[in-house]
């Protein structure tokens, strides 16, 4: 508890120092990075729900593996893109 | 938990040495993405100019270039085990995203970048290549990666029987 009323008595201090543009891109850099970070756990849960459904396939059925991997392989992709777009919105709303 | 039965076998610990479909899938994205690479590089450079251009092309690069390495560690991993599929899968999801992220942030401030045509083409380039590649996966236990390609006699057969 002591250690976080110091964090933000240093961040206040620090806050007080900074003029409100840079205040503003501070904030701005903050919340891109936390949107970036929201984004990537998404498809990560998603990921892993896909390689578990796969596992529990091939090991019903083996003889269909290469079928399943396939499925898989796309799926993984596509729920790749989605992070891949919330990177994108990152890199346009902090750099752009 | 322990499993007593003696012919317990750990999916996990299973490995597919068959050949691997996702290799074929990427190939056959490369090709395409090769294929449509002056659209995705010329339409930039008719906006931004030669530096949309080169920004495209190198966004295009770092598309096919993931799919390449998804698709390789996959099929490589998959001949060793399962477990290690698994591993390379998951973790192979948040290093390539690092890498990709990696790619674009060291080049942000390059004379020849332009994000807005470098960003759009990862985006469009990696879901238009997934969404155009659908139509030629077969996804069938004779065919598990790409629909085999159908050879002139077949044609003239089917021709046959649909007159």
């Amino acid at each position: 508890m002591e250690a976080l009323t110091r964090i933000a008595h240093v961040s206040a201090r620090v806050a007080a120092e900074l003029t409100p543009a840079e205040l503003k891109a501070n904030s701005a850099a903050q919340m891109a990075g936390l949107a970036y970070g929201l984004a990537a756990i998404g498809p990560g849960i998603g990921i892993g729900m896909i390689f578990g459904k796969a596992i529990e396939a091939m090991a019903r059925q083996p003889e269909s593996a290469g079928m399943v991997r396939t499925t898989m392989f796309l799926g993984v992709a596509f729920t790749e893109a989605l992070a891949l777009i919330g990177f994108v919105a990152f890199i346009l709303l902090k750099f752009a | 938990m322990k499993n007593d039965d003696p012919q317990f076998v750990s999916v996990l610990a299973m490995s597919d040495s068959g050949p691997a479909p996702e290799a074929a899938i990427v190939r056959d994205l490369i090709k395409r993405g090769v294929f449509v690479a002056p659209v995705l590089i010329g339409a930039p450079a008719f906006i931004w100019g030669a530096n949309g251009a080169w920004s495209a092309a190198y966004g295009l690069a770092i598309v096919l270039g993931n799919f390449a390495v998804a698709a390789w560690m996959v099929s490589y991993t998959a001949k060793i085990s399962y477990a290690l599929m698994m591993g390379a899968t998951l973790f192979g999801y948040i290093l390539r995203l690092a890498v990709i992220a990696a790619a674009v942030y060291l080049v942000r401030n390059e004379a020849w970048v332009e994000l807005v045509p470098l960003c759009l083409t990862i985006v469009i380039a990696h879901v238009g290549l997934l969404f155009w590649e659908l139509r030629y996966v077969s996804l069938s236990l004779a065919f598990p990666g790409l629909k085999p390609k159908q050879t002139s006699h077949q044609d003239q057969v089917s021709k046959s029987i649909n007159n």
